[in-house]
């Protein structure tokens, strides 16, 4: 029986360092998640996501640093001892109890003795009231999902974590999982931090999601930040994908730099480059640009000398690849909207693009760092 | 004849099947066979059939002390048996400590050994601790073969058993204690319960080590050595025959009440 209903307030991680052995699974990670919000821990498998989650779960100790919740230090405590409950990957409903019973558990643990209205309560916000007196396994994958979600929430805990909830549900039935938890968190104004590989549900779902690689936070902030502005080459390519063209700062022109790619000069404004000196990578997504065939005055930045290398149609836009005159593939995704005939393999082409939405990287940074992970084939657990 | 051969190629497996079941039953229908004959105290020939030896199955000598006595020393095995293996399985599935392989090693020892070695060390061992063959040295002979077949069953059980659900006990409120008595237990004692009876079996079969440790005391698989020589009465065969039918009757129950489960 613990009392734990006087622990909230914002969570808070500063300088939480976790070894294995010789392997550093995060290093030295300091991170605020304020009261209230959906917060994200987006990463690839094994990059210290699921250990940090754990550690604020209670399940493992912080080799270095400490973890508070607002005004109560957790580092050490037990599990049970905090007001902490977690979605666990693979749900980890208990298959001798009941449904009923599984979602009751917290409830008697912490000595509530009428626990049935909570209990029927949370089987309605997860609407399968009708299963509350079968076993787990009798149960569809989605089914026991969501009973996880209310054997958590209907403890009402400061902070909910999740530890890929979606990652065991085939893709339309995450989408729409997504769509109810982004719901569910809104209707019970708990906590939620969720851990997850797959970017897109990570946008879908948080207000502020953190990236991590390797043990680190690599750039935080509002999916629309991350994208729009990635600070670092992995974010820039683990978030959707990204043009990377190596180049340097040659001039200024008022809140704006000149750059020169090979030669050809573009215009990036200074207050979306995360360069340290003149040499920069300078990123554009592959949406923003456009196509054109001949060198006409187009309104922004102009790359010319491409050719198209290849074509793939798929629906709602055409993907095609460029190939420019140092030898690079650039990759431009071109709306289905009849504004331009489709271009055919092996034409010349120009590449046009608003210059508000280039951004700029360090010049030394690996420009395929986070390329490799192919997020949507990750399925097995973290570590 | 071409018909005769694919008749036989399609049910070559159930034929099969057959031969093996009557070689696997053979020997459990002639004793239940000799249970009804009208033998008197040599149960070899069949003589005429009779419920006699059913309506009166303590009727030959000593034959009722001996299954009361291989009961008795088969419950307080199995029970100290299964407690104590109980607790090696859990240290050894859950605790890294030293001498754990150590510990591994030694718990395959008993089920490795010949059990005539066995017997006969245990033997020379209590007399040297000056204590005479009897009810308790078998009852601990027991105890101590049948250990390492718990330990083997329950950690097998403990070993297939997912961390995480103890994790989500502790997430949802439970402490140590709490997370043993209403996840963990609940969640091997079917490990337990199997590992009981396996050495419950194990305890009321034995007869080598037995015949070495129970110096005048007779268990029934004593007694029935013992009157080989003379013909096994056919109360005997009575004996073997429930004992055949109660396990029988455990396993259809079981069977019944799992698929009742599993439908609901």
């Amino acid at each position: 029986m613990a009392d734990t209903s006087s622990i909230k307030g914002d969570l808070r991680l500063s300088n939480i360092t976790k070894t294995y052995g010789d392997f550093t699974a995060v290093n030295d990670l300091s991170l605020t998640i304020p009261e209230g919000s959906f917060f994200a821990l987006l990463g690839p498998s094994g990059c210290g996501k699921t250990t940090t989650l754990r550690m604020v779960a209670g399940l493992e100790e912080p080799t270095k640093g400490t973890i508070s919740l607002g005004n109560t230090d957790i580092t050490y405590t037990k599990p049970y001892q905090r007001p902490i409950n977690t979605v666990f990957q693979n749900y980890a409903l208990f298959p001798h109890l009941s449904i009923f019973e599984n979602i009751a558990f917290g409830l008697r643990r912490r000595g509530i003795k009428d626990v049935k209205p909570q209990v029927e309560k949370a089987l309605e916000l997860v609407e399968l009231s009708h299963l509350a007196g079968r076993k787990p396994t009798q149960l569809s994958g989605g089914q026991q999902q969501r009973i996880a979600l209310a054997r958590a929430i209907v403890n009402r805990p400061a902070l909910l974590l999740l530890d890929e909830p979606l990652g065991a549900l085939d893709l339309k039935l995450r989408r729409q999982m997504q769509i109810e938890l982004k719901w569910i968190q809104k209707e019970v104004g708990l906590t939620f931090v969720h851990v997850t590989h797959d970017q897109e549900e990570a946008m879908t779902m948080a207000d502020t999601i953190a990236v991590m690689n390797e043990g680190e936070i690599e750039q935080l902030g509002s999916p629309a930040d991350l994208y729009d502005n990635p600070k670092t080459a992995f974010v820039a390519n683990f978030l959707g994908q990204s043009n990377l063209i190596k180049g340097t700062i040659s001039g200024n022109d008022g809140d704006n730099h000149i750059v020169d790619l090979f030669g050809q000069k573009i215009s990036l404004a200074k207050n979306r480059s995360h360069a340290v000196d003149n040499s920069i990578l300078a990123g554009i997504r592959p949406e923003k640009f456009r196509i054109s065939r001949l060198e006409t005055a187009t309104s922004g930045n102009l790359l010319t000398g491409g050719k198209i290398e290849d074509v793939s149609y798929i629906g709602v836009s055409t993907q095609y690849q460029v190939l420019m005159p140092w030898g690079q593939e650039l990759m431009v995704f071109e709306q289905n909207d009849d504004a331009v005939a489709p271009f055919s393999v092996g034409e010349n082409v120009n590449i046009s693009w608003e210059s508000g939405f280039t951004f700029a990287l360090r010049g030394d940074e690996d420009a395929e760092a986070g390329m490799e992970v192919e997020p949507e084939e990750i399925i097995d657990e973290d570590e | 004849m071409r018909k005769v051969s694919r008749w036989f190629q399609r049910n070559l497996i159930r034929i099969y099947a057959g031969v093996a079941f009557t070689y696997l039953l053979i020997p459990i229908a002639y004793t239940v066979a000799f249970s009804f004959n009208d033998g008197g105290k040599s149960n070899l020939i069949w003589k005429g059939f009779t419920f006699n030896n059913w309506l009166n199955p303590c009727g030959a000598p000593e034959v009722c002390t001996a299954l009361g006595n291989s009961i008795k020393i088969g419950f307080l095995a199995t029970t100290f048996a299964t407690i104590l293996g109980t607790m090696i399985a859990f240290a050894i599935g859950r605790h890294k400590f030293r001498g754990r392989s150590a510990t591994n090693l030694l718990i395959f020892l008993p089920m490795a050994t010949p059990e005539i070695v066995l017997g006969a060390s245990l033997l020379s061992l209590f007399l040297t601790l000056k204590i005479n063959p009897g009810f308790w040295p078998t009852v601990i002979a027991h105890v101590m073969f049948c250990i390492s077949f718990v330990v083997v069953t329950v950690k097998a059980r403990i070993a297939s058993l997912d961390p995480r659900l103890e994790q989500a006990a502790m997430d949802l409120y439970a402490n140590e204690v709490e997370t043993f008595r209403r996840v963990t237990f609940p969640l091997v004692a079917p490990g337990i319960a199997g590992a009981a009876l396996l050495a419950f079996s194990l305890s009321f079969d034995d007869f080598i080590i037995t015949n070495f440790n129970s110096g005048t005391m007779t268990t029934f698989p004593k007694f029935v050595y013992v009157s080989a020589a003379r013909g096994i009465p056919p109360q005997a065969n009575v004996i073997g025959s429930s004992m055949f039918l109660i396990a029988l009757v455990i396993v259809i129950l079981g069977q019944i009440v799992g698929r009742k489960r599993a439908v609901k």
